[in-house]
């Protein structure tokens, strides 16, 4: 198992290098970094022009330019920015956007996963009653439904109750510029403006799970060993538990695993409609300002997330499913 | 409709004869049609006492499809905003780009979904922009099929280190985020002339990886069936199972994918023009037109609505479609035995 973790731990190397290459050709050839700079009024001297060229390393070849930005990643370098004259640290700015993202993934992602597994059981338990077609058409609903759609939506239906109900929700960014005394008071703020972007992340993830659960649930409830157990005559509820569900969570590890790009993409949308500024805006703005490095240094966060959550799943499922043995 | 349909689903019969599926059907080789079989009957010929008609698969698929209430409405629903998006909006009395004088009006008889701030009817903006977003969406959902069915299928059914080195490139894609590196893309190919054909081409592009994992899942597990092998020791050639045998059975999946590629890919594509990387002015989009008019909401709520409704109902009645044909195409199907 060890020996396994560590293998494909070193197996993810290679295809982080390639990635990341792969990821560098895109941005070097997608456009030119100083376009923006070119169209400024006045133009800037020659001078600039210059020093952005060296600073960017637009005057070396593209494989000593990736060499030199990887290796400069491996020290916690992740090279310059256009963004406040050049003056932002990549890395610095990386760290703290990324702890205002992962609030909002994990919050949504834990959320959906609780709802999905409920919902699946109970739909799978009740096939073909009210219940069960109830959540099916939402499952179904929420899986046609844009994110920023039902972002909008919900951030209108939260000032409705802040103005009708006397509630005061969040609607806009990821923390209040200024925030009472205590941890206390800065913990609820956290939490109150998590709640809105919190759902509308963990919807969208749930309609998708919460059908996946039915399915695989009501494949294991029709199996021959559940029948045994209610003919040895345990009770429902230690067969649906001990018994059904265990099995049937199995795959579903394998599946939020997967879905971790879907959700990063989502993340991206969600922080845009409620302000955020976490790991999408940056991107985004990035990319608005041409700011090569800032876009590497959000995809190569986005591979690392993304095959280690691979990795922590292919591990789990080889504790959950005594069947895989790994060698 | 429903006989058309019927009949384009029928005309794939000749294949039917290698297809899992035919468990289901008393089939016998000598009265494929119910019309030779009857004219045996007349003919006295018969030397059983009964004559069974043999249903080929496509029209067993038809039947089951068709007694799925909630995916024929949205069959029907999907085929009324397809005409609505491409023939309606050229019968449309206002173009989307007119300034027809009225600003910033509620949904009248004049105007049905009301007008924006610089008088452009909103109705003729959404039928519009449905158009776009249509047209992107079934281009990334044929050209994604496409790529990914064949890639799948070849390293499904070659396996070996071939099927390795595909799946590794296909890992490497699904690294990403697609609407990310979809953003980054269309940041310098949005703008340009024909630009949603661009953002169309990025987004198969990222994709048809999807795609090729379902069809290896499937190649897989066909290549080592009992029919297959049979095939095998009667001498017949890679070629010839492929087309006798593993295409005809990829298809089932293989549709139900392209309907969940269309429905993804509308919602991939309103989700990069709202963010300002899709389809750009003065072109329009249902995502675009949600993205202008989201600070619109409270305001003239007509503007952010019936955008975001239209999205929602393609999406949904596609879900739907696609959850019809699965249960039709599914051989261990036996609830709706038509």
């Amino acid at each position: 198992m060890l020996a396994y973790a560590i293998r494909r731990l070193l197996i993810s190397i290679p295809i982080i290098l390639i990635s990341t290459f792969i990821v560098f050709l895109l941005v070097t050839y997608s456009g030119d970094p100083l376009a923006n700079l070119r169209t400024k009024q006045p133009i800037p001297p020659p001078q600039v022009f210059a020093k952005y060229k060296h600073d960017f390393r637009l005057d070396q070849p593209v494989l000593e330019r990736y060499w030199h930005w990887i290796t400069g990643v491996v020290h916690g370098d992740f090279g310059p920015s256009v963004e406040g004259g050049g003056t932002l640290n990549i890395g610095h700015e990386l760290g703290h956007r990324l702890i205002v993202s992962a609030r909002l993934v994990i919050a949504a992602m834990i959320i959906a996963a609780l709802l999905a597994v409920i919902v699946g059981v109970v739909s799978a338990m009740k096939q073909y009653s009210i219940p069960d077609y109830a959540f099916t058409f939402t499952g179904f609903l929420f899986l046609s439904m844009p994110v920023f759609w039902f972002a909008v939506l919900l951030k209108e239906g939260a000032i409705w109750l802040n103005t009708n109900a006397g509630t005061s929700l969040k609607t806009i960014g990821d923390t209040s510029p200024i925030v009472g005394p205590g941890a206390w008071a800065h913990f609820t703020d956290a939490v109150n403006h998590l709640v809105l972007p919190t759902i509308a992340l963990a919807m969208t993830s749930y309609a998708a799970w919460s059908r996946f659960n039915r399915a695989s649930m009501l494949e294991v409830l029709s199996s021959d060993y559940i029948r045994l157990a209610r003919a040895k005559g345990l009770s429902r509820r230690r067969v649906l538990v001990r018994h059904a569900l265990r099995t049937a969570l199995i795959p579903f590890v394998t599946v939020t695993a997967l879905d971790m790009a879907a959700i990063l993409g989502a993340t991206i949308i969600t922080e845009t409609v409620f302000q955020w500024r976490g790991m999408g805006t940056f991107l985004l703005d990035g990319i608005r300002n041409l700011d090569v490095y800032v876009v590497l240094a959000w995809l190569l966060v986005a591979a690392l997330i993304v095959i280690v959550f691979n990795l922590i799943a292919d591990l789990l499922y080889g504790v959950l499913d005594p069947r895989i043995r790994y060698e | 409709m429903s006989s058309r349909h019927d009949e384009r689903l029928r005309s794939g019969r000749p294949n039917s004869g290698s297809h899992s599926q035919q468990t289901e059907e008393v089939s016998s080789p000598n009265a494929p049609l119910q019309g030779v079989a009857l004219e045996r009957e007349l003919a006295g010929a018969p030397d059983r006492e009964f004559t069974v008609a043999a249903r080929s698969q496509w029209s067993m698929v038809a039947r089951r499809f068709f007694r799925h209430k909630l995916a024929v409405v949205s069959l029907v629903v999907f085929v009324a905003v397809v005409l609505l998006a491409f023939v309606g909006g050229t019968l449309w009395h206002y173009n989307y780009q007119d300034l027809t004088g009225d600003y910033s009006v509620g949904p009248s008889a004049k105007h049905p979904f009301g007008t924006d701030s610089s008088s452009h009817d909103t109705f003729a903006q959404v039928l519009r922009g449905t158009q776009r977003s249509l047209e992107i969406a079934l281009f990334v959902a044929v050209v994604a099929t496409a790529v990914g069915t064949v890639y799948g299928s070849i390293a499904g059914f070659f396996r070996g280190w071939s099927d390795s080195v595909m799946m590794r490139i296909v890992d490497l894609f699904l690294t990403f985020p697609t609407i990310a590196v979809a953003a980054i893309l269309g940041d310098q190919l949005g703008p340009r002339a024909n630009g949603w054909l661009w953002i169309a081409v990025v987004l198969a592009a990222l994709i048809w990886p999807y795609v090729s994992r379902v069809v290896r899942g499937v190649t897989l597990s066909i290549r080592e069936k009992e029919y297959i092998e049979a095939s095998r020791a009667l001498g017949a050639s890679n070629s010839r199972i492929i087309a006798r045998h593993v295409v005809p059975n990829v298809i089932g999946p293989v549709i139900v994918t392209i309907t969940i590629l269309v429905a993804q890919a509308i919602l991939a594509e309103t989700a990069l023009s709202f963010v300002g990387f899709g389809v750009k002015a003065p072109d329009t989009s249902l995502g675009l037109l949600v993205s202008v008019n989201q600070t619109a909401v409270q305001t003239r709520p007509w503007l952010f609505y019936f955008p975001g409704f239209f999205i929602i109902v393609i999406a949904l009645s596609i879900n739907f479609i696609g959850d019809g044909l699965r249960d039709a195409l599914d051989p261990t199907q036996t609830r709706v035995r038509a």
